[in-house]
């Protein structure tokens, strides 16, 4: 599958996805929201090797969520990939499941690194690389931040490093939803001048439209003809994206929907 | 009167270099080893690898918390990565990335401090590895390992990288005396009985074995046959050692070069309170932060000394003995 409407149509489903196995259990629906297109074009657009069969096979592509967070997402896409059958997502958040409220690494196939504090998967992103010289195998490895994550400092330790090393088969991918938990990124803690700190670093970037999968994969795939660098696509999206009163409204982050909210989200959700 | 020299010890010797030389036994014997350096390899014995393997040498930077986060990539790939720093900046300046990159998954990383406990003295309490131990025992799949001697030293960083899980290895800027001779033999999570006696057991780890060594023969000098033990395994403990010592000789004095409060000794009197409660005492450094001062100096002030412990185990023989 990788035409760009059904790559849409399953975004859309995974919206749905989202909000089925929150709906209990709860979960951060608008973070994860922000990143459906940027997780769908990684996984089913092509640009990636992995074979669900064989989890821990040695040459497959590496994609680590750094943004824990984002678990809510990564399951479902995880599930329709084919690691597991789409009916085990249903255990999310339940004792025993192996779907922690963030990912942890050895207890659910496909998952690369464990998360839900902020700001270690680019270094462990970046010792997925070191494997692979060591082994002779060209694997790539790509790392999802989010943006208020950029604020850890161990970010740009490993953003030095992976520059001091050339690691040019390192892609970071940034959500940039623009909000932290508690406000707008920009009045909080601001990240400015973003790209520019990148380009200091050595980095290649390049900024995209986060919710176009066209414009995602374009610049998933002129980065990896890039040479001699790590790159960083900046994805510009909206938090809680595809649901009017979540996309407006910051205070969502971690917050369950009520039963009349969740039928009003997949009513638009289901209308897009 | 220098350590262990009561105790008839060889003369001390520097651990950097034994345990330089266990990482490059380590190396030469598994391919998969490597070895992440936090910018001291000169001061921790990690540039025995570069030199024999510089394609496995990997110098970092000051940068704990990202050489913690490579070292689970490398993990995860099947690498076995040594992590060399002080004991004090792997784990103060690393521990969430330890907890969660590593440990929640249990990942085969070896984690190597060196100049740990008060062996810093002179530069002060900033650099102390002080809550080191603490600390890595409180990560659920930790095995903690603290060398008491040279030999001890490169035999257990051999040990810790044939073990699959994730390790602490303690290492010193001091040198210390030779507690072995090079035909021993060592089994993590097992003590080994380094004195025999019947009266009290001190048990002791790293540092404290060699000054529980002098203890004993102070004790000797009393007539008080003194067991000593090197729990160079601090987690997990070695449950059938202390249940013997609790058992045969009736009174327990631990010495450690760390915080009392979560340190080896509370660990070993919880062990003790469970199966066969006998009068202990926990030699260790109280909740305050040593002075800048030499290490000598900082045992003193600690209640660290050979003739701290000679004291302790006096009194509990006497409480024995009331009872």
């Amino acid at each position: 599958m990788s035409d760009i409407a059904s790559l849409r149509e399953l975004a859309r489903q995974l919206r749905l996805d989202v909000l089925d196995i929150t709906a209990g259990p709860g979960g951060h629906v608008s973070s994860a929201f922000s990143a459906v297109e940027i997780l769908t074009a990684m996984y089913f657009g092509g640009v990636m090797r992995y074979k669900p069969e064989e989890p821990n096979w040695p040459e497959r592509d590496r994609f680590l969520l750094s943004k824990g967070h984002a678990a809510p997402l990564y399951y479902p896409v995880l599930a329709r990939a084919g690691y597991v059958p789409l009916e085990k997502i249903k255990s999310f958040r339940q004792r025993g499941s192996g779907l922690h409220g963030h990912p942890i690494q050895g207890s659910f196939p496909g998952v690369e690194s464990s998360s839900g504090s902020l700001g270690q998967g680019l270094s462990i992103g970046l010792g997925h690389v070191l494997a692979g010289r060591l082994s002779g195998l060209s694997y790539r490895v790509n790392v999802l931040l989010g943006d208020g994550e950029c604020e850890e400092g161990q970010i740009w330790e490993a953003a030095m490093a992976a520059a001091h090393w050339k690691a040019d088969n390192l892609l970071a991918v940034v959500d940039h939803n623009k909000y932290q938990q508690t406000g707008p990124i920009a009045r909080e803690m601001s990240l400015a001048p973003f790209a520019e700190k990148w380009r200091a670093f050595g980095w290649e970037v390049a900024e995209c439209d986060g919710h176009d999968i066209a414009d995602i994969l374009a610049k998933v795939q002129a980065m990896q003809q890039v040479t001699g660098k790590p790159q960083v696509i900046i994805a510009h999206t909206v938090k809680g994206k595809g649901v009017s009163f979540i996309e407006k409204d910051f205070s969502f982050h971690g917050r369950s929907l009520s039963p009349e909210q969740d039928a009003q989200a997949r009513e638009e959700i289901r209308c897009q | 009167m220098p350590i262990g020299a009561r105790a008839g010890l060889k003369p001390a010797d520097q651990l950097r270099n034994y345990a330089g030389q266990g990482m490059l036994e380590a190396a030469q014997l598994n391919p998969k080893v490597v070895v992440l350096d936090g910018d001291l390899g000169n001061s921790t014995g990690a540039h025995e690898v570069k030199k024999a393997f510089p394609d496995r040498f990997f110098n970092i930077g000051i940068a704990e918390a990202n050489m913690v986060g490579i070292g689970a990539g490398l993990a995860s790939c099947g690498y076995i990565p040594i992590l060399t720093s002080l004991g004090s900046f792997l784990w103060y300046n690393a521990y969430d990335q330890a907890r969660l990159s590593v440990a929640l998954a249990g990942l085969n990383v070896k984690f190597l401090g060196s100049h740990s406990g008060f062996s810093t003295g002179r530069e002060g309490p900033s650099s102390m590895g002080t809550e080191d131990i603490v600390l890595a025992s409180a990560l659920a799949p930790m095995t903690v390992l603290v060398p008491c001697d040279p030999v001890s030293m490169r035999k257990l960083v051999v040990a810790a990288c044939a073990h699959v899980g994730p390790v602490y290895i303690r290492s010193s800027r001091e040198p210390l005396p030779h507690v072995y001779a090079e035909d021993v033999q060592f089994e993590i999570g097992r003590a080994n009985v380094v004195r025999q006696g019947t009266d009290v057991t001190l048990i002791g780890c790293g540092l404290m074995v060699p000054v529980a060594l002098d203890a004993a023969a102070i004790l000797a000098e009393e007539g008080i046959q003194a067991r000593v033990l090197d729990m160079h395994t601090v987690k997990p403990l070695d449950v059938a050692a202390i249940m013997a010592a609790a058992r045969e000789t009736g009174a327990i004095v631990t010495g450690e070069e760390q915080v009392r409060t979560g340190g080896v000794g509370s660990n070993i009197a919880r062990v003790v309170a469970e199966t066969y409660p006998v009068p202990m005492r926990v030699l260790a450094i109280p909740d305050v932060f040593p002075d800048t001062a030499s290490p000598a100096e900082i045992m003193q002030d600690c209640g660290l000394t050979a003739e701290d412990m000679a004291g302790a185990a006096r009194e509990l023989v006497a409480v024995k003995c009331a009872a």
